[in-house]
């Protein structure tokens, strides 16, 4: 039975995307990757800003994209793509922290500042991935 | 939680791991019948005033923390760039951050550019990263300052709406401040009487609000020159003691005196430098 039909048709409940059952290779929760799985924690957002918060780099990026495709033409997002993608294959090995030099410059985030150089630098992160892991799944081994 | 940290790349900024258990916290605690401890805001009266060669922002000096002062103090007025000042009212850290934040970014604008920074630049900055977070990060702003197209004043609200306007307060006591703007405030007016208006507006908020009090700042924006009084006033001095309740020497009389002489040995002695630089 499809689970996210069913949550739609609750009363009082807003589809919400981003935040539905992490399925995993077989269709099921993928208990190994993400944990036990409880409905309450997957109905509702924790905080009203954090599914905004979760895709704003995403949303910023697709609205600018289509601006741009409208205002020059097609070529403008495919070229700049095109170098997003290039830039963004620069980069150590997955548990390794890479400065994405090349990324930010393209983006323009070496020159702004905002919470998410301030706050939780992923740099200073206290855990560290399993190295073996990390990488099999990089490489699409696991 | 390690497995989690290898699908999904580690981001910065924000992270909205303890909601659920704050959420969680703050229900036990009130069935308890205590309260979860108060963000210190800065309960505050801050005011804004185009005259005529420039731009007076006014501040009181008070930060509360629920019912208690939490700094008698405080300072609200925070650079921005050499030309551009805002004050801040809402929660402290609030006002803190996102005045730093901007400042930066507009220093590495302005380095960009090769030009000064101009306010409706600063204001666009800061409404849009308010917008963002819709109205959580609780900073309402008074931002003033002289660019090459004349002198500017913007009032920001937490939500991100602004508004540009030649006489603006903001904070607890804005409606106390506001009257006094509503009654004295004229066009093009000279620096003193600028500066005369704005003491008395912070004065009424001051006197009238409980969220605001102690001295009132004031900081004068003029083309090439920034006035950044601290204290511009202080409307309420700590009292001091009338009286002296100290007793004179001899008031109690002396009836008898005995001498024991204590008996003690130097056993070691060490000298140590101090260094006195």
């Amino acid at each position: 039975m499809n689970t996210r039909g069913l949550r739609s048709q609750l009363k009082d409940s807003v589809p919400v995307t981003g935040m539905g059952p992490q399925v995993g290779a077989y269709g099921v929760q993928d208990t190994l990757r993400s944990g036990f799985s409880s409905v309450k924690n997957e109905l509702l957002p924790s905080h009203a800003l954090e599914l905004s918060e979760k895709n704003f780099q995403l949303n910023q990026d697709k609205m600018n994209f289509s601006t741009l495709r409208n205002i020059q033409g097609l070529h403008a997002p495919l070229k700049l793509q095109m170098e997003y993608r290039a830039a963004r294959q620069i980069q150590r090995l997955p548990f390794l922290q890479s400065s994405h030099l090349a990324l930010d410059t393209l983006k323009g985030n070496d020159e702004s500042i905002s919470f998410e150089d301030i706050l939780n630098d992923p740099a200073q992160s206290e855990m560290m991935g399993e190295p073996h892991v990390m990488v099999e799944y990089k490489l699409g081994m696991m | 939680m390690a497995t989690l940290s290898v699908c999904q790349t580690q981001l910065g900024g924000f992270s909205f791991e303890n909601c659920k258990r704050n959420a969680v916290l703050e229900a036990e605690v009130t069935k308890l019948g205590c309260r979860m401890p108060a963000a210190r805001k800065t309960g505050t009266t801050i005011v804004g005033v185009v005259f005529k060669d420039g731009i007076v922002l006014g501040a009181d000096t008070r930060a509360t923390e629920g019912m208690i002062v939490a700094d008698k103090n405080c300072s609200k007025i925070h650079y921005i760039s050499p030309n551009i000042y805002c004050c801040g009212a809402g929660t402290a850290a609030d006002t803190e951050m996102s005045t730093q934040i901007i400042s930066s970014n507009l220093e590495l604008h302005s380095l960009s550019t090769g030009r000064l920074p101009r306010v409706a630049t600063a204001n666009r900055m800061l409404k849009q990263m308010l917008f963002r977070y819709q109205g959580h990060i609780g900073a309402a702003l008074v931002l003033g300052g002289m660019d090459c197209n004349g002198p500017h004043l913007y009032s920001i609200y937490p939500h991100g709406s602004t508004d540009k306007l030649p006489y603006v307060t903001m904070g607890s006591g804005s409606l106390a401040a506001m009257a006094v703007f509503e009654d004295r405030y004229k066009q093009d007016m000279e620096e003193e009487d600028a500066k005369r208006l704005v003491r008395d507006a912070i004065a009424a908020g001051i006197f009238n609000d409980l969220g605001s009090g102690s001295n009132i700042d004031l900081c004068v924006i003029t083309k090439g020159r920034v006035d950044y009084l601290r204290p511009h006033d202080m409307a309420n001095k700590k009292g001091v003691r009338t009286g002296n309740y100290k007793y004179k020497r001899g008031t109690t009389g002396v009836l008898t005196k005995a001498e024991t002489k204590l008996v003690l040995e130097v056993v070691e002695e060490t000298v140590q430098t101090m260094d006195t630089s």
